[in-house]
């Protein structure tokens, strides 16, 4: 066993720990917390296989935006200091799913395997991913793209009633002002 | 040089900038500020014009006891001052100094790296916001958090377009492509990555997250002793970083006028010194943003400018 495949395990050892705890822990701020130390070893084992830029784009979107996203929602509307046992819902359905789910594919994935040895590819610098990503994969990437725009414009949508909807007519007096408690009430 | 003794030698001088430069930057703050108000600032610690003022700062807060409120979470009230160091520290390992590799770790992704790990920054002050079990702490931290989630946009924009220009994403790579001329190509992304770096430090005039009037102190509140010092620390380090970064990626690092192989760190480092000063000077000159005007200076002013300059980047590149 090198040090690469001993890091590897470590890193994958912490990974699952750390989403066990996710699921597991009944503080929900910490859950959260839990989330990064996982997706961060997840960051490590890329950076172990040689991807480098692939690391360090899951620190800057998964550790740096998504988390920060959740953990912010979650304090925003509530997140109590200590365990909060009136959210637990029976764990076992989810213990089932996830555990098939884990088992099945860890199964699939050693028996198409076994102990065949792989190399690790060439590093993934920024180049040949750019070179990759606008090479042979621009279709799908532009596709993608044009997904997450439609989810923005409907975020957008979903968040703002106000659109679409008729306005009620302005009152002579206001204006060009707003009828106080107009806002509130289109929403 | 064997191998272990280079390494020693890189984060012996990485580690030596990390806690020596950020205390030059408190002590100019100290006198800076002190002179544009017409005071004097600290004139006795040490003797020569209380040079020695920040080391008695520090002696003080070692002092000092260490309280947990007794509501908060305790392990994440603890460990969130180190969460707030350790970015910046990793920051400092790839900001080149000077030419032929001086620099903690060449890395050919530098500038990607730098902003991954500065992002991660905003979990600390959400750490230390809700842990501290305090309604100013925690209306400090969303505040903090929504602000270093919006800046981070024009961030990365403005070092996407200088990226572009040189065609690398190597800090070093950047430096040696850098030309005069760039100064004006580049102005605008340089304005838009400067202002967002101080939002992203949360500085003076985008310091709504540790408000004094309204928050007490903001997530700092419930912080004392040496912890306090760490996230002070944290501030005046991030100064530094955002310094350094916009003299590589848009003044031109170690270009001087003149012995840039040789004198190359003194360029740098007299470019960060200048840098740091606008920063201290802006701190004294801007009223504080309020929390909307702060937003839509984010969204409807750096955004659309940081997009606009991305396409003159473009264009020129495709031109020349």
């Amino acid at each position: 066993m090198t040090a690469v495949d001993a890091l590897l395990l470590a890193l994958g050892a912490v990974a699952v720990g750390s989403a066990l705890l996710v699921v597991a822990t009944r503080h929900l701020v910490r859950a959260g917390l839990y989330l990064v130390v996982c997706l961060g070893a997840v960051a490590g084992m890329y950076l172990v296989l040689a991807a480098e830029l692939v690391a360090w784009v899951q620190v800057l979107i998964y550790v740096g935006a998504v988390v920060v996203l959740l953990l912010f929602a979650v304090m925003l509307t509530r997140a109590p200091i200590g365990a909060s046992d009136d959210l637990d819902r029976p764990g076992w359905p989810a213990t089932l799913i996830g555990g098939g789910t884990g088992l099945g594919l860890a199964a699939l994935l050693i028996d198409a395997y076994r102990w065949t040895t792989v190399q690790v590819p060439e590093a993934g610098t920024a180049e040949r991913l750019g070179a990759q990503v606008f090479g042979s994969w621009v279709l799908p990437f532009e596709v993608l793209s044009v997904l997450l725009l439609s989810a923005l414009v409907g975020a957008i949508v979903l968040s703002r009633p106000d659109i679409g909807t008729t306005r009620p007519a302005r009152s002579s007096t206001g204006d060009g002002d707003e009828v106080p408690g107009e806002r509130g009430r289109s929403r | 040089m064997p191998l272990w003794l280079e390494l020693v030698v890189r984060i012996g001088g990485v580690l030596a900038a990390f806690l020596v430069l950020p205390l030059l930057v408190g002590q100019a703050e100290h006198k800076v500020m002190a002179h544009m108000q017409g005071r004097l600032g600290p004139m006795y610690a040490g003797g020569f014009h209380g040079w020695a003022q920040l080391i008695a700062d520090g002696v003080k807060f070692v002092q000092k006891e260490d309280v947990t409120p007794r509501a908060a979470d305790r392990p994440v009230f603890r460990l969130a001052p180190a969460v707030a160091l350790m970015p910046y520290l990793l920051a400092l390992l790839v900001i080149p100094l000077g030419p032929n590799d001086l620099v903690g770790q060449p890395l050919d992704i530098g500038l990607f790296f730098v902003l991954a790990v500065v992002g991660v920054g905003v979990l600390a002050v959400l750490m230390s916001a809700w842990a501290s079990a305090n309604k100013y702490s925690l209306l400090g931290g969303l505040r903090g958090a929504a602000q270093l989630l919006g800046y981070e946009l024009p961030l990365v924009l403005a070092a996407a377009s200088v990226a572009m220009a040189a065609g690398t994403l190597s800090l070093s790579g950047i430096v040696e492509a850098w030309q005069p001329w760039w100064l004006l190509w580049q102005a605008p992304a340089m304005v838009i990555f400067f202002v967002a770096g101080l939002a992203e430090i949360r500085r003076p005039p985008f310091d709504m997250p540790v408000a004094d009037s309204e928050l007490v102190f903001g997530y700092l509140t419930e912080y004392t002793g040496l912890r306090f010092a760490f996230l002070l620390l944290a501030e005046y380090v991030g100064i530094v970083v955002i310094a350094a970064l916009t003299t590589v990626l848009f003044l031109g690092g170690w270009q001087g006028p003149f012995a840039d192989a040789q004198l190359g760190w003194l360029w740098t480092l007299l470019k960060v010194a200048a840098v740091s000063f606008v920063i201290i000077w802006l701190r004294v000159s801007f009223p504080r943003l309020r929390e909307d005007q702060l937003q839509r200076l984010c969204w409807l002013v750096l955004v659309p400018a940081a997009l606009a300059q991305l396409v003159l980047t473009t264009a020129v590149r495709l031109a020349l």
